[in-house]
């Protein structure tokens, strides 16, 4: 069979704003893909832990969103995309234990403020971008091999 | 090389109707339908003996050993799982089940359970050398979990604690404790295991952290039942004499290793697909305050093994009611560093991944195979009826890419190509020249 590196794979999942009952569900499927496509153990848990923080935020803090998973031999891409309300301070949300995480979302143990930083932490890349009123953006990429 | 694959759990292919109970239950999606009857991939079996329970027609068994086997040695021990003690109504006394093994043909008989001792103190020095460094630690007591997380959750095997398994010491410690009292060689002494599963038997045969087990057979307590029981009513329970404690004979029911270990930061969960909703979690880092899990494929625990003869909850109430008569002492400081340094208690081979979900070798196969799977599966009808002989639409997606069933598998799909045809038929039907028709023979006789 010809191998081709520039196969790539895209999958997208689309997220309700404050539905905890679907959350983590598409991370969930995102890690089963890992390892069917035969990742390596430790690299699945990275990328399960960040997407599952990423599909989190879609739903604590979103009007909505998608999470995208890509795959290329080179490269697994998670984007976490939604349609605002956006971050006023990128940097001060960047901070470990800073949360904007309303009751409802606190009530069931989320909002400890560690959903940035622990995406950060697990990504070899890591891109955001946000516009008050618009939407924020996170790209997250882990290198394979 | 010929027993890579050797399971205990196989098919009676006469008995087997071809129904979907079994696929559909198997965790590691182990089974499918060819020519009508079921097929065990080999490779993805773990023995949980999910599929002998399911089958409504009992065409999936356990190979196991029989008594007569037990010939085969010129001296030969008994390995009673704690399990076997909560089978047997209105006997009250360890000694008395111990006493009715021995008139079975053994030279001498074992608790398991006593070995469960040393294996909770062999287990409480490693966590105490683990200092919490991995969190939460995992029972290597159920074969079946093992090859459970080596299959789905490799990532969790090094959280495994590589300790061998009670039955394993008992071996040990058993034909060790008989040559030295018999004067006797070891190669003629044969220790047999009363097993309530059939992934024991699968582990000695094909054993996790060793190379070779220690134990010679495994003997079903369901084969074992009808003969012990009518020795056991004759039986005198001071002939052998009962070892273990109250926390041994525990390990029968789920949560016993747990409480053996005398930590209260443990979860004890049974049933295997409950089991994996929490190595999920496990593997999610959701449960790293815990300091011990104990993972148990059956309902209730071994008692709830599919080789056993009582009802589960009897046999577990049984056993809870029982142990607190167990006469067994308390292990010291001595009886275990003596064991430490004379027998083997840690494994000795590592445990590897399994990943036989693998969809290929090369990851831009790989890659090219699952998008070619999402679009055979967004075409499927998505009921996952399992009529295909695959246990759900996914996974028939996943066995048309490999390459071993086509998509005319799915009756819908071949129901939808029927009425193609036929309607292609009737359609073409309508095509023969008229001119044809009004020179056949009746038109002309008339």
């Amino acid at each position: 069979m010809e191998t081709t590196d520039n196969v790539t794979m895209c999958q997208y999942y689309s997220i309700e704003a404050g539905n905890f009952t679907l959350a983590g569900e598409a991370a969930g499927q995102i890690k089963n893909n890992l390892k069917q496509l035969g990742i390596d153990a430790a690299l699945v848990k990275k990328v399960a832990i960040a997407s599952y923080e990423a599909e989190m935020n879609l739903v604590i803090h979103s009007n909505g969103g998608r999470l995208i998973f890509k795959i290329n031999p080179k490269v697994i891409t998670i984007i976490a995309q939604d349609d605002g309300p956006g971050i006023k301070d990128i940097e001060l949300a960047m901070k470990e234990g800073y949360s904007t995480a309303p009751d409802t979302a606190r009530e069931l143990g989320f909002g400890a403020g560690m959903g940035l930083p622990n995406m950060k932490r697990c990504a070899d890349r890591f891109v955001i971008r946000s516009e008050e009123g618009k939407g924020t953006e996170v790209e997250l990429s882990f290198n394979l091999s | 090389m010929l027993e890579q694959y050797y399971h205990s759990v196989t098919l009676d292919r006469g008995k087997c109707k071809g129904c979907t109970n079994c696929i559909k239950r198997c965790p590691t999606e182990a089974i499918r339908f060819a020519d009508g009857k079921a097929r065990i991939i080999g490779e993805r079996c773990i023995d949980c003996g999910e599929c002998i329970r399911v089958c409504p027609y009992h065409a999936k068994v356990a190979v196991t050993d029989s008594l007569s086997s037990i010939n085969a040695f010129k001296y030969k021990i008994a390995l009673p799982a704690p399990s076997l003690y909560g089978q047997f109504e209105k006997v009250d006394k360890f000694g008395k089940v111990l006493a009715g093994l021995k008139m079975l043909g053994f030279d001498e008989v074992y608790e398991v359970a006593r070995a469960a001792d040393y294996t909770a103190a062999f287990i409480k020095r490693e966590m105490e050398e683990n200092r919490g460094r991995i969190k939460p630690l995992i029972s290597s007591a159920c074969p079946a979990i093992v090859r459970l997380i080596q299959v789905r959750f490799p990532e969790l095997i090094k959280n495994i604690i590589p300790i061998s398994s009670p039955m394993e010491i008992a071996a040990q410690i058993a034909k060790r404790t008989f040559c030295e009292k018999r004067g006797v060689k070891p190669e003629e002494v044969g220790a047999f295991f009363i097993t309530p599963c059939a992934a024991k038997m699968t582990v000695v045969r094909n054993p996790i952290g060793m190379d070779k087990s220690f134990v010679d057979g495994c003997i079903s307590i369901m084969d074992i039942y009808g003969p012990l029981c009518s020795k056991i009513k004759k039986a005198k329970s001071e002939d052998v004499l009962h070892m273990a404690t109250e926390f041994g004979v525990g390990w029968a029911n789920a949560g016993g290793e747990g409480r053996s270990l005398h930590k209260n930061n443990f979860l004890a969960v049974d049933g295997i697909h409950n089991v994996i909703k929490v190595l999920e979690e496990i593997e999610n880092g959701k449960l790293s305050d815990l300091d011990f899990f104990e993972g148990l494929s059956c309902v209730g625990g071994c008692v709830g093994g599919p080789l056993v003869f009582e009802n589960s909850f009897v046999a577990q109430n049984r056993v809870r009611e029982l142990k607190s008569s167990a006469q067994g002492n308390a292990l010291t400081c001595e009886e275990v560093e003596k064991e430490v340094s004379s027998i083997v208690w840690r494994f000795q081979t590592e445990i590897t991944s399994k990943p036989v979900m693998k969809l290929a070798e090369d990851i831009s196969v790989a890659i090219k195979k699952m998008e070619e799977m999402n679009t055979i599966y967004e075409q499927l009808p998505g009921l996952d009826c399992g009529s295909c002989g695959s246990p759900n639409c996914r996974a028939l997606a996943e066995d048309i890419v490999r390459g071993y069933a086509t998509e005319m598998d799915c009756i819908f799909k071949l129901k939808e190509k029927v009425k193609m045809l036929a309607q292609e038929m009737i359609e073409l039907s309508e095509k023969i020249p008229l001119g044809k028709e009004t020179t056949s023979e009746e038109d002309v006789k008339e």
